[in-house]
């Protein structure tokens, strides 16, 4: 079955940066499927932005290599959804063509950095999307939205045509309305690639299976502590309870290095960040530096109007944690503070089977609430440490507080998507009947 | 060390010669080729793409690291070298820092005092960035175009510790740098732009400079021996030498000051994170080296009897000792000897004259040369006109006529006794110098000598000098 599929959705919400009005497919398991993609994954002659001004216009000669494989599973690529400039954001409010609306509540934002393809999902204009996740990307907007979201194994994706925030840490992964549709979309999408030196050959062909007897499940003391949001423990401590009576057991433990993991991340993420946006220069595509000018005062002028605040303070941040006589004390620093967590998640897990939690600290934030960019960093401590260990995590909508959605978080060890996927299908199955 | 003591290290950037670039399949022969047609989105730096490692890239540089008797580093690594410039796509270019592919190696050259070996600090893999084309000048000139083709062409950095004391020093180095490279079939060096040299050079006891942007042979020993020459000046006058970078001017054989702002480059180097770590310290036990020119200047001295210097010269360029050992492969025993003296002595001379590579003559047409040389057709005079007339229809794309046909068509083989030509050449010159002869009959040896040179010119050389004296003082006696 080949044709073409006219998307041509109501976005009230501001999901889409660009619809694909007469999308083509082909055959294959997604056949005729439309599928979101993010605005920093390559689609070759589509326009691709990363929500920049610095990349208005640019339409890459190349299709991502995930891209690639949609195409070849049959799906129609619907359209590039917004997202937080280059990643850079909890909340799509730092995109630059205006912010993504919660569907559940206008008022409140979707979730970020992966904020279009959530809403998109959410609202019902595409079945499944493809997200990234550096630091919650994919989860944080799941949770946000009431949506299933992935963020895989460091190296089962291959990230080449991603256009790169912080290269060691991020990974693309499929975000749908239920658990089926994410192995559908993970099936198509993992694997490896020649062309990204960090993808492994760890292809996914799982059926998930609701069987969790037996299972043992860490549930850590620093994702029920300070800053997390009462109502928010409770729904999950109850949606942990529910996989109790599925069978699992559950263990307290303790991660005490994630003291370190919103540092370790935030200057690991910062310092690959200012050298990958270096290259937006204004020569080679997006909109031109002023050749009349010195290249030097052409690249500032470029940059300055091009970048938004976001971007502009983490560029600034990773440059100065990269200076020569700061390297020592920041960026090295925090790569053996990455270590810690990844050993302090590998140790837990040695014992455990997941690591159970909230995905975020609290409900969706409403539009403006977070002006204060530290206290948006915050938000993320939930979701950075599955990054800074590479480890497969997943969030499942578990409940609702205050009539917003509320996300189950299941971390697992490497390469075992599966078994997070399992233990989020058990749950979502058992609330379903 | 002396109190005007030079110290000279050198940092050598090599193109390595393989097919495709460092992190992409582009092919590296684009010199031939417009601007921007040997590239895609990974040497273009276009968002989202991602390096591959060259497999033939770091088993080339493997080669170098073991004949330069390096260590090979158990875990080495990739890094950013993060600045901005417009031939540079990505702003940052992936070369190795903390944990370069090889340290701790020695080169032995042939020093100002004999055999030396110079140290070599370590061995990295970078790739060559873009190239930046001026329209008018760099500094005033309109404006500049970028051409992507050389981005990503591997490199290898060489870095020597400081362990040359004179610039002859360093260019000898070079020299037998470019001639291991070569042997090893890693490096062309007649590829233009296919080598850079940095040089620090100081004068013991005072501060070091830095002469960049050297990319020939001769550019190396030129720019050290300006350095030499205005360090010492300024030591003498009293001043002091500044710690700081210079370029060298080539067209103007000078080293000028570069501008303070380039020196304060911080490049905040870190791993690169799209590169997994390299661990190949394994595969050295099975690079099988080739001969290598020390190995080879032994074996031209014990199979073809050429002399120390000779075998030196022949063996210090991969494309001299092919050709030195094509030319003789017919006939060793026969042609080793005149070879050698006519390839080291005569035809390096006549090549670097005309700016020619040896590789536009077929050795057969020379070994063709010296067998006639040999034989006694030619003479040596003839037969170095044949030569030059060989390169010269090389050098304007003529067809190139084989020696023989050279020969017949000038009338250069030698004319002998039973040539009429010759004794007709001595008749002629008795007539028209009358009181050379009259001075001869009267006892005046030199007069021969004159006439003898008359001859020599009207038959342009081709005459047996010993020939043409026997039938000239017979002539002269029948005449008594």
């Amino acid at each position: 079955m080949t044709g073409t599929l006219t998307f041509e959705p109501d976005d009230p919400i501001n999901a889409f940066l660009t619809t694909c009005r007469k999308a083509e497919y082909n055959n294959g398991p997604l056949s005729g499927i439309p599928v979101a993609v993010k605005d920093n994954i390559s689609t070759k002659g589509i326009e691709t932005t990363c929500a920049s001004k610095i990349l208005k216009g640019y339409v890459p000669p190349y299709d991502a290599h995930v891209v690639s494989l949609l195409r070849a599973a049959g799906a129609a690529v619907a359209g590039k959804t917004n997202m937080d400039e280059f990643g850079m954001g909890t909340t799509t409010e730092n995109s630059a063509f205006g912010p993504t609306l919660n569907p559940r509540d206008t008022g409140r934002v979707p979730g970020g950095s992966s904020g279009g393809s959530a809403a998109a999902v959410a609202s019902g204009m595409v079945k499944m999307a493809l997200g990234t996740d550096t630091g919650g990307s994919i989860r944080c907007p799941a949770a946000f939205c009431g949506i299933v979201g992935l963020k895989p194994t460091y190296g089962r994706v291959s990230r080449y045509g991603l256009i790169a925030y912080a290269n060691s840490l991020e990974q693309i992964g499929p975000m749908a309305q239920s658990v089926t549709d994410i192995t559908k979309l993970f099936s198509v999408i993992a694997g490896h690639d020649p062309r990204d030196s960090t993808s492994c050959d760890r292809p996914f062909s799982h059926a998930p299976s609701a069987d969790i007897k037996g299972l043992k499940i860490g549930i850590p003391d620093e994702y029920f502590g300070k800053g997390v949001d009462p109502a928010v423990a409770g729904i999950v401590r109850k949606a942990i309870a529910k996989l109790e009576e599925l069978g699992a057991t559950t263990v307290p433990c303790t991660l005490p290095s994630m003291q370190y993991a919103l540092a370790a991340y935030y200057v690991t993420c910062t310092s690959e960040a200012s050298s990958n946006l270096a290259r937006f220069d204004g020569v080679r595509y997006g909109p031109a530096a002023d050749a009349k000018k010195s290249w030097h005062d052409a690249y500032r002028d470029v940059r300055r109007q091009g970048f938004g605040p976001e971007v502009r303070r983490r560029i600034m941040l990773g440059t100065f944690a990269l200076s020569s006589g700061y390297y020592g004390k920041y960026y090295a620093k925090a790569q053996v503070a990455r270590a810690n967590v990844r050993a302090d998640f590998l140790r837990v897990l040695s014992d455990v089977d997941v690591i159970a939690g909230p995905t975020m600290p609290t409900i969706a934030f409403k539009l403006g609430e977070k002006s204060d960019p530290l206290s948006m960093y915050l938000s993320d401590i939930l979701t950075v440490p599955a990054n800074l260990a590479g480890i497969p995590a997943i969030s499942v909508p578990c409940g609702i507080s205050e009539g917003m959605p509320v996300g189950l978080q299941i971390m697992g060890r490497h390469f075992e998507d599966e078994r997070v996927i399992d233990v989020a299908y058990a749950y979502e199955q058992a609330v379903k009947a | 060390m002396s109190a005007d003591q030079v110290i000279v290290g050198l940092e050598v950037h090599c193109q390595l010669d393989t097919k495709s670039k460092l992190f992409c399949g582009c092919s590296t022969d684009y010199r031939s080729d417009g601007p921007n047609t040997h590239v895609c989105e990974v040497c273009l730096g276009l968002p989202g793409s991602m390096p591959v490692l060259n497999k033939k890239a770091i088993e080339y540089a493997m080669r170098v690291a073991k004949a330069l008797n390096c260590e090979v580093l158990t875990e080495s690594e990739f890094s950013r070298k993060n600045y901005f410039y417009p031939d540079l796509d990505k702003a940052y270019q992936i070369t190795q820092y903390d944990k370069p592919l090889a340290e701790k190696g020695i080169l032995e050259i042939d020093g100002d005092d004999g055999e030396k070996k110079i140290r070599i600090t370590r061995i990295h893999v970078e790739e060559d960035p873009g190239r930046l084309v001026h329209m008018g000048n760099a500094e005033r000139g309109r404006y500049s175009l970028v051409d992507y083709n050389r981005a990503g062409i591997p490199l290898i950095e060489i870095v020597t510790e400081p362990d040359m004391r004179s610039p002859k020093e360093a260019r000898k180095f070079l020299n037998k740098l470019r001639a291991t490279l070569e042997y090893l079939g890693v490096f062309d060096s007649e590829k233009e732009g296919s080598l850079r040299v940095d040089a620090n050079i100081s004068i013991v006891g005072s501060e070091r400079v830095e002469v960049k942007n050297i990319t020939s042979y001769k550019g190396v020993e030129k720019a050290l021996t300006f350095e030499v020459t205005r360090q010492k000046n300024l030591i003498r006058r009293g001043q002091k030498v500044e710690r700081e970078t210079r370029h060298f001017l080539e067209a103007r054989g000078i080293t000028q000051s570069a501008r303070s702002k380039e020196q304060e480059h911080d490049y905040r180097y870190f791993p690169e994170p799209d590169l997994r770590p390299l661990r190949v310290k394994s595969w050295v036990a099975d690079v099988v080296l080739p001969e290598l020119p020390d190995a080879r200047r032994e074996r031209f001295i014990s199979q073809y009897g050429c002399s120390a210097n000779h075998a030196r010269t022949l063996t210090g360029e991969l494309r001299l000792a092919n050709f030195f050992e094509s030319v003789v492969a017919p006939d060793p025993a026969g042609l080793s000897v005149p070879a050698a003296t006519w390839v080291a002595d005569t035809l390096i001379g006549e090549l670097n004259y005309r700016s020619m590579s040896i590789d536009t003559l077929e050795p057969p047409a020379f070994t063709g040369l010296l067998r006639l040389l040999m034989a006694g057709t030619i003479t040596d005079k003839s037969a170095i006109e044949v030569l030059r007339i060989m390169l010269d229809q090389h050098l304007k794309g003529e067809t190139a006529e084989t020696p023989d046909a050279i020969v017949a068509r000038l009338h250069l083989a030698k004319t002998s006794g039973d040539d009429g030509a010759l004794r007709a050449a001595i008749k002629e010159a008795l007539a028209e110098n009358p009181k050379a002869v009259a001075d001869y009959r009267a006892g005046k040896a030199g007069a021969c000598n004159f006439i003898l040179g008359q001859v020599m010119k009207k038959t342009r050389g081709r005459a047996d000098p010993a020939e043409l004296n026997r039938l000239l003082t017979e002539e002269l006696q029948k005449g008594a």
